[in-house]
């Protein structure tokens, strides 16, 4: 397979060549060759994924007279489809997360998406930044994801204006014993820096600073600045020694059991988890997590799931057909809508959504100030060490030297690849 | 803690020893060798085996077969010839009547090299190499993701509607631009560059019906010329027309040049230069900014070097070393000492239901150990776990260092027993109670007769499974990293936990936060394998010294 991986890049490096040739007004040489993918397409995605897709990608076949496949990866599609990818057995389209977006570059396995400014415009503008990396367009969004705050009313009838509030109510709940835990914020005991980051945000941390474009700058890591340590100090305030709203043995495994169970009010989480809680016919509301009083914005980081064209795929033509011209429709964007609840990327499909279910409104309200999250490659340096500077000050240590201590570990591991 | 057979190249040694060192012979036992000796003689003649060995034979065949046609299609020549070699040759060896000794010795060599050898070999290629996220694929490869991404819309320039179309049997992109007053142009895109059509018939979306003189392709004819749609560059001024798909196409330019003279990148814009460094596989401009995507480079003894100069890396090595020493010493000992007692108890010929208890014993053996680890993971959890309900305690089991390992040997204890119960009750029946009967004859008492006459019998058996199971559990990398991840963390050093054994400290390093390095991970590999097969060389030196006293 190698070799001919070789072949069909130096192709594909004729052709760019040809482009940069085009200038100086000398003959490009595409050489043509026939058709290696025989008009098939084959799309990965993961298993949420999979069955709504085979019935849109089989109209698209139909449209277009070829045959496409539609592969389920269980499991690690992104590593899966980096490694296929380089051996020449990858798909021609990915379906995936827009953070990948910076490994997937670097490894040189996915292509631009010309989108057209109209194409462009008809998606939310938060989506299409998200997809976007060093100046390129990457992929076509289809859904956004945030987390928020999700609040039973049975137990918690007023909203919390303030984290503060929101203590002050989870605290008075377990003192009259309706509820056993202030808060479900999953942490483990590896820390969860997606669920903790609107908290963080909110009390003044950060992780990057900013380049002059405003794209996060890895060279500047940001987590034990005197504002983050600050942060830190907060979350401490919140944490095991403290309020006793924050703790480690809040984990992702037990966080639904829990709100279902309604032994807590308040529960930070997605729209991945409204399906359970709507299962155990608890009464819920979606609010924007609160900020401290007087403190900034809680942000979430926001999350978009994008197609994307494989760089070494077989049909890339078809590929980029169906993703920068099929899937952006707003019947694809219902469907995937429809088989698995986050909002929408494309406006028109937002609207028809938020006329479906009102919680759709609300999830986008508690993402309009999102922060995308970095695509940045470096940003896999960030999870371990920031989850684990959480740990220690739920537990009660120090900020500054948990701050420290993982602003060393990060510059460690950006620095040393 | 499950089978250690399994557990990959460390464990082969402790093995294939078992059968000569495990059971004493008993004098009025049938050999073994023997029985299979007269087998051979009798064999020749029986129809059976001559079908036996045909429909091996064809099914070792059928799977030759089913290799061939993808490595035609990948070009793999060498690969084809050893199959073909080894298909071969396996096939004569089972049709002559003679080479007999290698009848027995093949089958082990050919999956001897395929499943331990290559993956050694390439173990160690690979950890002289930068191999890994960024430094996958060779230089072209990364030349060629550069420059395609980065291709940009030429600004202010028109959207075109593409109808692909033949000429004269070569393919013409039908261009169909749109003006602010609503009148459509159309144009015809070739390698020359633009021409307009004037007679051309346009649908509603900006599909061309029909042009004199060109054939427009159908949706499904210009699905099967995919490549060459996407191969075809229309020149402009400013750079070329591309296909953005079948329906679509966009005015690019290139905004960043491989020049293979100066062996460097231009940024079109900037006028920055990316020269190659081969020693790093990036592009690197003068202010030691790179590009994102690298190549594959060797890096020598780099990622050798690293592990050992490193303070970050090297400095928590020996603390993590100890820890994973104790770990997997202490999860043998606890687990053979639970497993052997389990089945001395059974072998008691006063006990009745063995056969229930011994089947309720192996249970946890039954169960897929990763779904076992999470299950006792959640059971230490300090608020919702079981154990801390069950005993009105309120203990961070998982979140402080002594009381995190003293659960991890627990729960391997758990995982571990079953296996050590098996091989046990397996050993001490074949140690004849002849021998227990005679030293209590002679007044030793049961402890005795167990320290002096049983265990030892029992050690020479069972020492080889011992080994293996300590070089398993010295790289068991599921107990650790489903259960506490390396963790608890100290609040000063975020980068290696109390828990962390070697293998779970150095996956971070190579896949945590610097992304996938295969390179890197490659050398502790080998590092690690240095480690046990030292130990386990050691350990059976004196064991072989223990087996020529009760010879």
């Amino acid at each position: 397979m190698r070799r001919r991986t070789v072949f069909a890049a130096l192709g594909a490096a004729a052709s760019a060549s040809a482009l940069a040739a085009c200038g100086s007004n000398e003959t490009p040489s595409a050489a043509p060759s026939k058709d290696k993918g025989n008009g098939k397409l084959v799309i990965w995605a993961d298993t949420k994924r999979t069955a709504v897709l085979k019935k849109y990608a089989d109209q698209f076949g139909k449209d277009n007279g070829i045959t496409v496949e539609v592969k389920e990866v269980a499991e690690n599609l992104q590593t899966v489809f980096v490694t296929a990818s380089q051996q020449g057995s990858g798909p021609d389209v990915v379906v995936g997360a827009h953070d990948w977006i910076g490994n997937l570059v670097q490894n040189g396995a996915i292509d631009p998406v010309q989108l057209s400014a109209a194409q462009k415009s008809a998606f939310a503008a938060a989506a299409i930044k998200a997809v976007s990396f060093n100046g390129q367009t990457y992929g076509a969004p289809y859904a956004l994801e945030n987390i928020a705050l999700v609040r039973n009313t049975d137990l918690a009838p007023a909203v919390p204006a303030s984290v503060e509030e929101l203590v002050k109510a989870g605290q008075d709940l377990k003192k009259a014993g309706k509820a056993s835990e202030i808060l479900l914020c999953q942490a483990g005991a590896q820390g969860d820096a997606y669920h903790i980051y609107p908290l963080y945000s909110s009390a003044g941390g950060s992780m990057f600073g900013l380049t002059s474009a405003g794209d996060p700058d890895p060279k500047n890591v940001t987590v034990n600045s005197a504002e983050s340590i600050a942060a830190f100090a907060k979350l401490k305030d919140l944490g095991e020694k403290g309020a006793g709203a924050l703790k480690t043995s809040i984990a992702a495994e037990n966080v639904v059991a829990t709100f279902t169970s309604k032994k807590s009010a308040f529960f930070i989480t997605g729209a991945w988890n409204i399906a359970d809680i709507k299962k155990a016919g608890i009464k819920y509301e979606i609010t924007p997590v609160p900020a401290f009083a007087g403190g900034k914005p809680a942000q979430p980081f926001l999350g978009v799931q994008a197609f994307f064209v494989a760089a070494k795929g077989k049909s890339k033509a078809l590929a980029q057909e169906f993703v920068a011209n099929y899937v952006t429709n707003k019947e694809v964007a219902m469907a995937l809508y429809d088989a698995d609840p986050r909002p929408p990327a494309l406006l028109a499909a937002i609207d028809e959504a938020k006329a479906k279910d009102p919680d759709v409104a609300k999830w986008l309200d508690a993402g309009k100030d999102g922060l995308p999250m970095p695509a940045i490659p470096e940003m896999a340096a960030i999870w371990g060490p920031f989850g684990n500077a959480e740990v220690a000050v739920i537990k009660g240590n120090d900020p500054k030297t948990a701050a420290d201590a993982a602003a060393k570990a990060i510059n460690d591991a950006i620095t040393k690849k | 803690m499950t089978t250690p057979a399994t557990s990959g190249g460390t464990t082969s040694a402790g093995s294939d020893r078992s059968p000569r060192s495990g059971v004493p012979r008993q004098p009025g036992r049938r050999d073994p060798g023997r029985a299979l000796g007269a087998a051979r003689f009798s064999r020749e003649t029986t129809t059976g085996f001559l079908i036996g060995r045909v429909i091996a034979l064809g099914l070792v065949g059928a799977i030759d077969l089913f290799m061939v046609p993808p490595l035609i299609a990948g070009g793999h020549w060498a690969g084809l010839a050893i199959l073909v070699v080894v298909s071969v040759a396996v096939a004569f060896l089972y049709l002559t009547t003679r080479l007999i000794p290698y009848k027995y010795l093949i089958p082990g060599t050919i999956f001897l090299i395929a499943f331990q050898v290559l993956p050694i070999l390439y173990t160690l290629t690979t950890a002289f190499t930068n191999f890994g996220d960024a430094h996958r694929g060779s230089k072209e490869e990364a030349v060629v993701a550069i420059q395609t991404s980065s291709l940009q819309q030429v600004a202010n320039a028109p959207e075109y509607a593409l109808s692909p179309a033949l000429k004269d049997g070569k393919l013409v992109f039908l261009l169909v631009t749109t003006n602010d007053a609503g009148e459509k142009r159309v144009q015809a895109g070739t390698e020359d560059g633009l021409a307009d059509v004037p007679d051309a018939s346009v649908g509603l979306t900006g599909r061309i019906n029909d042009a004199p003189g060109y054939t427009v392709l159908t949706p499904a004819e210009a699905a099967g010329r995919a490549e060459q749609i996407g191969a075809l560059a229309v020149p402009t001024d400013q750079g070329a027309i591309k296909s953005s798909g079948l329906s679509r196409a966009v005015e690019l330019k290139a905004t960043k040049l491989y020049d293979p003279g100066c062996d460097c990148v231009t940024d079109v814009d900037s006028g920055t230069k990316y020269t190659a460094d081969e020693t790093q596989g990036y592009f690197v401009s003068p202010s030691g900014e790179h590009l994102a995507q690298g190549w594959q480079v060797s890096v020598g003894l780099h990622n050798y070097a690293r592990l050992f100069t490193d303070p970050s890396i090297s400095g928590p090595f020996l603390g993590s070393f100890v820890w994973n020493f104790a770990f997997a010493l202490l999860s043998v000992f606890c687990s053979f000492a639970l497993g052997l007692a389990c089945a001395l108890i059974l072998h008691s010929p006063r006990v009745r239901g063995t056969k229930f208890y011994r089947t309720l014993l192996i249970l946890p053996y039954a169960m897929p150990s990763f779904a076992m680890l999470l299950v006792w993971r959640d059971m230490f959890n300090t608020d919702f776990g079981l154990v801390n309900r069950l005993f009105g305690l309120h203990l961070d089991w998982l979140g402080q260092p002594w009381t995190a390992r003293m659960t991890l040997i627990l729960i391997n204890m758990w995982m571990g027993f079953p296996y050590m119960f098996l091989v046990a009750t397996g050993a001490l029946q074949a140690i004849p109670r002849e021998l227990t009967e005679a030293s209590s004859i002679d007044g030793a008492s049961p402890w005795q007769g167990f320290r002096r006459v049983t265990l030892p019998l029992l050690l020479v058996a069972l020492s080889p499974l011992l080994i293996s199971s300590f070089a398993y559990n010295f790289n068991n990398f599921n107990a650790i990293q489903f259960v506490t991840r390396g963790g608890p963390y100290p609040p000063d050093n975020v980068s290696s936990g109390a828990t962390d054994i070697l293998i779970t400290y150095t996956y971070r390093l190579a896949f945590g936060g610097g992304g996938a390095q295969f390179g890197f991970a490659a050398a502790i590999s080998t590092i690690i394998f240095a480690i046990v097969a030292t130990m386990s060389i050691l350990v059976f030196r004196r064991t072989r010294a223990l087996e020529e006293v009760y010879k």
